[in-house]
């Protein structure tokens, strides 16, 4: 407790400290040197580009992003142009601002968003200054050219571009220049030599600050307030000019004995705080500048950076990661020495009370006849927040709790939100998640915008927590998180899918509740089937689709699948999958035949390929086309052990190559026939060698080759073969039919001479079909 | 019908209903392309289209020349082509080429699709590979149920049966759960719903689905249970002749949407005459669930009565006569006009049926169906493919012989193939790889040894595990197990009995006494039972797939039996058959039920068989 006060400079009333907020997590070699550095205001993410002169294609500048704690969030080769200027948007975009005019937008881990020109006439040109400033119209970006002209964009998302007019007497670059937001406009402050100039849409006007050192014949660097409020002007006399942004006031002129132009200026002010500051940094060190006369110098190691703030300075260098502010008001009250304000008198009650001392009591009497114990309570709650210690922290609200308990109708409220404020604060401030916001900084900013940083940073669980805790409302806080969530896990697993199937990406961001769960509660498989497609779960949707019995939605998979993977794949997935196996074979059918056959092939499904063989022999005209389709099937079928098909398609081969020499032998149409029909033909016509030689090579069964015979020479009503026929030999169909068939010719004198020959067990039906 | 049924059944909800529906939204369609416009109408939609809207409806919407989908190029000159087709591949390829070849000739015509029952994203497919997605309007006539009877209403939907038994493509399962959802919005909400067969589970489970968007009104239902059942829970029904009358008809002359032509050996003139078979034709109505014995009993008696009634003019005077003309006369005469007509048909049946050859074959189908003298059976089947008697008939008796068999020897598969191939040709090689794929013709497995082993196992196990055992054999052998269902369930009555067909006493009577088909039997009994309990073994030999949910609101009140309990709607995925249909109603009457058949098709064996068949490509 005691060394609270050891890092506080005096400077005039106030004191000014530097507490150290993180020993940076990066490894730098050479720190900052020779590096691009952009850090994003409210502790947000640093960009930095090493080299980003260097052109070689061999060796590519590399770009990383980093937390405020140095924690790496993403690093890659830069590939496009020279970069001119790094710079955060509002919302943690990075924009690189490219010499040739473009400006590139990445996202806080690294993933390209889009790109913007900053006009055509830039290219020749090139930018040689750029700048990015925050408005209450968002994210801007001013240039100046070579041509010492300037253009600026107000909001990057609502892109119009402003070349504003030309600056007389401007060759080359300015010496020095800064983006002020007035009267809800965005203008440019030139300084060329000892003239200084305001820049807007129209016009081009020569200013003067009032009071200025006349000693000066040069404003070298000049630096805005973070509320563009107040403007800083350092001269080549070595004098801070100090004073309003609309150049009518002045607050002070300090003498900094320092002759060479700062490497950066920032102002270093608080709303409420006591004085104006500047702090100004040259190599090696750095110098805070108020009202008075004497400064403030502190050293410095390696190459650094200031980040302006809200409520103070941020100081960044190859190691560590440090916080320049004015100490606020209830701090110096309480820890300034031999402090006899209301809220150090409580802190010291309670010190006492602790050590279980009754001078506890002196001091609280000594505030309450004061009447300031309220007073007190406040002053320790507000330095609670000041503090970033969690020690400190604790003992300011312990002190305050206990003066409370003193006080009969004290608002509870502001310490049961500073509570939980700091709470939140501690842990956003965590070495891991990197975000170094103070307290005053979080109530500017808001819960809503800090909940949002963490949802982009992916750190949705803390995110879900500081909602739960916070208990904000759930459309606000804890669904917009999940939805964030969700939308992140889909992406994740889309970019699995596609780009690393071979690596599983283990989802340790987020609580590993894998995406198809989250689809499971999906109920209707028709928006399902869709997503789960987007997503190239293409198996998942076969199968969801298939589940869901809707052939439709199959086939919509099906088509797909078609068309996005290449034929063995497809094959494949649909050898797993019957139902869309057999759809996919209905619509090969009809449309593409070939594809069938591959699909068999691809199946070794032989008896299929027979059959496809046989189908395609249908549909030739010509004879040799149809053996060959038929001796392809024979293969097949072979193949298939399927002998019996094999053998009946050798013998329909040799039954076409029989008819098609008969055909064009005897001029009888037989192609085509059946070996039933074929044999009847040609009993029909009379060619009975024939038929009886298509008898033999085929082993017709007798049975059929005398049903065959009889009805073919009845039909013909050729009686006397038929009676040949009858005595040829014994028939195998015993002699009824013989008497049925001449009966049915209305030959009775025919049937009569068969009667005698049916065997007696048929002999009554003989003799009635008779008459 | 001569025996009247219990005096309480319950009136039949009314149907029309569902035609009128589809008329307007046919109409509506229609007039979503204003203007005079060519209409090109699928074939097997004509008929339908016949029942729903005659010519001069469409003729008042603008529709003006019709035509046949004939897959040929077009000759219309209309500037506005509307085709109401079946969702199919081909036909919309055709359609593609017919817009292709217009935009070639630089031509430009309207084009409009009107799928029905509903569009396949298949056919949208292929109007988008051929390039014309851009060019037609496609819509959905969602017109599933047609009425044919007033107890049989038909999706017309023949190619449901080879689609989704042979092909595996399930495509049809959404469509028969929307028509059932058509049937439940109009006439449910049900009380139970019963069903057998992995497609019913499917379109149950279909219709379940869309239901669920929560309609659900309070109100009096018209049907009260439903069961579905898959036509290859039973494929020995439709594979045996038919000898009642309406399926007699069906077999013979080929009923066609509720309507058949009767050539000119039937209507004894010299041209054909198309006539609607339902209820409305008196004569028809009263011997379509006749045994085809009785038929001719009941004409010529229908004859006599009728002449009675013409001879009461003799000795009136002329008042009597007066209102007889102008009130008995044109319906007399109509009567007259129609048992003409059956008088023809049923000589017509008698010529074809009554010949020695059809006895035989009712005889082999009785022991084939009784498993009794089979080795003559096979050489009776032998010589009818010898023979060349009919091609369907042959194949027709070699299933049967399969399924009542479990299965041909293979000695027998293989010698009956061959001939089967030189009498009818080799491209039945396809057909007979089809048959063996839905299980109707195939190879006995050596069955004996996987019996005894079941059995083996059966007893070793308990019950459960020997049922999913059985599964496993079953499907692995696909078999029928004809022979224990029958035996079962007792669809054999015993022979020797005589069985009086003039007075029916079960279901038995529409196939001669032989056989109570399958289906109707499992109905009778899950509908005795309200379930499947005592049933599993049967269940299991048909490979199970069996269900039965107490549906919706008043699963308390299906105990008592009010009105609509008693009215049934059985729904038969892959058709069935008049045979079957004569069975439900004899079962209705006996029981005081009504039952109302939903099928995909009206099938029989020819169409059954024909949809098997892969002679052409």
């Amino acid at each position: 407790m005691a060394f609270v006060t050891a890092n506080w400079n005096p400077l005039g009333e106030a004191f000014y400290r530097k507490i150290e907020l993180y020993e940076m997590g990066w490894n730098l070699k050479d720190g900052l040197r020779e590096c691009l550095v952009a850090a994003a205001p409210y502790g947000g993410p640093i960009a930095l580009l090493k080299e980003p002169q260097r052109r070689s294609p061999s060796v590519r500048p590399q770009l990383e992003i980093y937390s405020s704690s140095g924690v790496a969030m993403a690093s890659f080769p830069w590939k496009s142009g020279v970069v001119k200027q790094l710079g955060w948007t509002v919302c943690d975009d990075l924009l690189c601002i490219q010499e040739d005019g473009t400006v590139l937008i990445y996202d806080l881990f690294g993933n390209f968003k889009r790109h913007f020109s900053m006009g055509n006439e830039v290219g020749q040109s090139q930018v040689v200054e750029a700048k990015v400033f925050h408005s209450p119209y968002g994210t801007g970006v001013a240039i100046v050219t070579g041509a010492s002209r300037f253009t600026l964009a107000t909001n990057i998302d609502d892109l119009k571009l402003r070349r504003l007019p030309e600056v007389p007497g401007l060759q080359g670059a300015p010496t020095c220049w800064a983006v002020l937001t007035q009267d809800r406009q965005s203008k440019v402050l030139v300084a060329t030599g000892a003239d200084l100039f305001i820049l807007d849409y129209t016009a081009c006007t020569a200013v003067s600050p009032p009071g200025l050192s006349p000693q000066a014949t040069s404003i070298v660097h000049m630096c805005v307030s973070f509320s563009y409020k107040y403007l800083a002007l350092f001269t080549d006399s070595g004098h801070l000019w100090m004073g309003t942004a609309n150049l009518k006031e002045k607050l002070s002129e300090v003498e900094t004995k320092v002759r060479n132009p700062p490497k950066q200026m920032a102002w270093c002010r608080r709303p409420k705080s006591q004085q104006p500051s500047v702090v100004i940094m040259w190599d090696g060190h750095i110098l805070v500048a108020g009202e008075c006369k004497n400064t403030i110098s502190y050293h410095l190691e390696g190459v650094s950076i200031l980040v302006p703030e809200l409520d103070g300075v941020r100081i960044i260098n190859g190691t560590h990661h440090e916080l320049l502010q004015e100490v606020p008001a209830s701090c110096e009250e309480i820890f300034k020495i031999a402090s006899m304000a209301p809220g150090a008198l409580l802190l010291e009650a309670h010190k006492e009370y602790e050590k279980e001392s009754q001078k506890a009591d002196e001091y609280l009497r000594e505030i309450k006849e004061q009447n300031l114990l309220g007073e007190a309570v406040k002053q320790c709650v507000e330095a609670a927040g000041h503090e970033l210690e969690a020690e400190t922290q604790k003992t300011l609200l312990r002190a305050a709790s206990f003066g409370k308990c003193f006080l009969s109708n004290f608002p509870p409220e502001p310490f049961v939100s500073m509570c939980r404020d700091l709470r939140v604060l501690n842990a956003v401030r965590d070495y891991t998640v990197g975000i170094p916001l103070t307290h005053t900084q979080f109530k500017q900013m808001t819960v809503q915008v800090l909940i949002d940083r963490l949802v982009y940073r992916k750190l949705y669980p803390l995110a879900i927590e500081i909602c739960r805790y916070l208990k904000t409302p759930e459309y606000q806080g804890v669904s917009r998180v999940l939805k964030h969530w969700a939308c992140y896990v889909c992406l994740c697993i889309t970019v699995w899918c596609v780009c690393l199937p071979q690596v599983k990406i283990s989802l340790s961001l987020s609580p590993s509740l894998p995406l198809p769960q989250l689809l499971e509660f999906e109920p209707r498989s028709g928006e399902q089937v869709p997503l789960l497609l987007k997503m190239k779960r293409s198996q998942l949707a076969l199968s969801k689709a298939i589940e869901s019995g809707d052939t439709d939605l199959v086939y919509t998979v099906v088509t797909y699948l078609k068309n996005e993977m290449n034929r063995g794949d497809f094959f494949m997935t649909l050898r797993n999958q019957p139902v869309a196996l057999s759809l996919y074979r209905q619509f090969c059918k009809h449309q593409e035949q070939d594809t069938l056959k591959d699909l068999f092939n691809q199946d070794d499904d032989h008896q299929e390929l027979g059959n496809f063989y046989v189908k395609a022999s249908y549909k030739e005209k010509r004879l040799e086309a149809q053996i060959g389709h038929l001796q392809s099937a024979v293969d097949e079928y072979n193949k298939a052990k399927n002998e019996f098909a094999a053998k009946a398609t050798e013998e329909e081969m040799r039954l076409l190559r029989f008819q098609k020499k008969l055909e064009e032998e005897k001029g009888e149409s037989l192609v085509g026939f059946s070996l039933h029909d074929t044999i009847r033909t040609l009993l029909a016509v009379g060619l009975h060698k024939h038929a009886e030689q298509l008898y033999k090579d085929f082993r017709v069964p007798d049975k059929r080759y005398w049903w065959l015979k009889l009805t073919a020479l009845a039909e013909k009503e050729d009686w006397e073969e038929i009676e040949k026929f009858a005595k040829s030999k014994k028939s195998p169909i015993g002699y009824l039919p013989f008497v049925e068939i001449c009966v049915k010719h209305h030959n009775k004198y025919e049937a009569k001479k068969y009667v005698s020959r049916v065997t007696p067990e048929q002999k009554v039906k003989a003799h009635l079909a008779v008459g | 019908m001569a025996h009247t049924g219990r005096r309480d059944a319950p009136e039949l909800p009314d149907f029309s209903l569902l035609k009128r529906l589809a008329r307007d939204q046919l109409i509506y369609l229609l007039e979503q392309l204003p203007g005079k416009k060519d209409l090109f109408i699928d074939a097997d939609l004509m008929s339908l289209l016949d029942r729903i809207a005659n010519v001069t409806t469409l003729k008042q919407h603008e529709v003006d020349k019709l035509y046949k989908v004939e897959l040929k190029p077009i000759v219309s000159t209309s500037d506005q082509l509307c085709f109401l087709i079946r969702p199919r591949i081909q036909t919309v390829k055709w359609i593609a080429d017919i817009v292709n070849s217009d935009k070639a000739s630089g031509r430009f015509r309207r084009y409009k699709i009107i799928f029905t029952p509903q569009k396949f994203y298949a056919c949208e497919t292929v109007l988008e590979e051929q390039g014309v997605y851009g060019d037609v309007t496609t819509d959905e006539w969602a017109f599933y149920l047609l009425p044919l009877d007033d107890d049989i209403i038909s999706l017309e939907l023949p190619e449901f049966f080879r689609d989704n038994f042979l092909e595996g493509d399930q495509r049809w399962v959404t469509t028969a759960g929307s028509a059932l959802r058509l049937v439940y919005s109009l006439y449910g909400p049900f009380s139970k719903v019963y069903g057998i067969g992995r497609c019913a589970k499917m379109v149950y489970e279909s219709w379940r689905d869309q239901v669920e968007d929560g309609e659900q009104k309070a109100r009096q239902p018209e049907i009260g249970n439903v069961f579905l059942i898959d036509r290859d829970v039973d494929f020995v029904t439709p594979l045996c002749s038919q000898v009642v009358y309406e399926g007699l008809v069906d077999d013979i002359f080929r009923i066609k949407c509720g309507s058949v032509e009767f050539g000119p050996e039937v209507t004894s003139s010299d041209k054909s005459l198309k006539v609607m078979v339902n209820s409305q034709d008196k004569v028809f109505n009263e011997i379509r669930n006749e045994h085809f014995s009785n038929v001719f009993g009941f004409l010529s008696q229908k004859a006599r009565n009728l002449q009675t009634a013409y001879d009461k003019r003799r000795g009136m005077d002329i008042q009597q006569m007066k209102t007889f003309v102008s009130e008995e006369l044109k319906g007399l005469k109509q009567e007259h006009r129609l048992l003409s007509l059956h008088i023809g048909a049923s000589e017509c049946i008698m010529k074809k049926k009554t010949k020695q050859d059809f006895q035989e074959l009712l005889k082999t189908e009785h022991s084939l169906l009784e498993g009794f003298e089979v080795r003559e059976c096979i050489s009776f089947i032998e010589e009818h493919i010898n023979r060349q008697i009919s091609m369907i008939d042959s194949l027709r008796l070699l299933c049967l012989l399969s399924i009542t068999e479990n299965g041909l020897l293979p000695k027998d598969y293989r010698s009956l193939k061959a001939q089967y191939l030189q009498s009818y040709g080799i491209e039945h090689l396809l057909t007979f790889a089809n048959l063996k794929q839905i299980g109707l013709l195939v190879e006995q497995q050596p069955g004996e040894t996987l019996t005894v082993m079941e059995s083996k196992v059966g007893k070793l196990v308990n019950d459960k595990t020997a049922g999913k055992l059985t599964d496993a054999f079953s499907s692995l052998a696909k078999k029928s197990n004809f022979r224990a269902l029958s035996k079962r369930l007792v669809l054999i009555p015993k022979s020797g009995e005589e069985y009086d067909l003039r007075v029916p006493r079960d279901m038995a009577y529409i196939f001669s006494g032989a056989y109570i088909p399958l289906s109707c039997k499992l109905i009778e009994q899950v509908l005795e039972r309200d379930g499947w309990t005592g049933l599993e073994e049967v269940t299991r030999m048909l490979n199970g797939h069996e269900f039965a949910v107490t549906g919706g609101t008043n699963g308390t009140e299906a105990r008592i039996k009010t009105d609509p309990q008693r009215i049934i709607l059985v729904m038969f995925l892959g058709g069935c058959t008049y045979s079957e249909i004569s069975a439900l109603r004899f079962l209705g009457r006996e029981k005081g039920y009504k039952f109302i058949v939903l099928t995909t098709a009206i099938t029989n064996s020819a169409r059954l068989l024909e949809a098997l068949l892969d002679n052409h490509a």
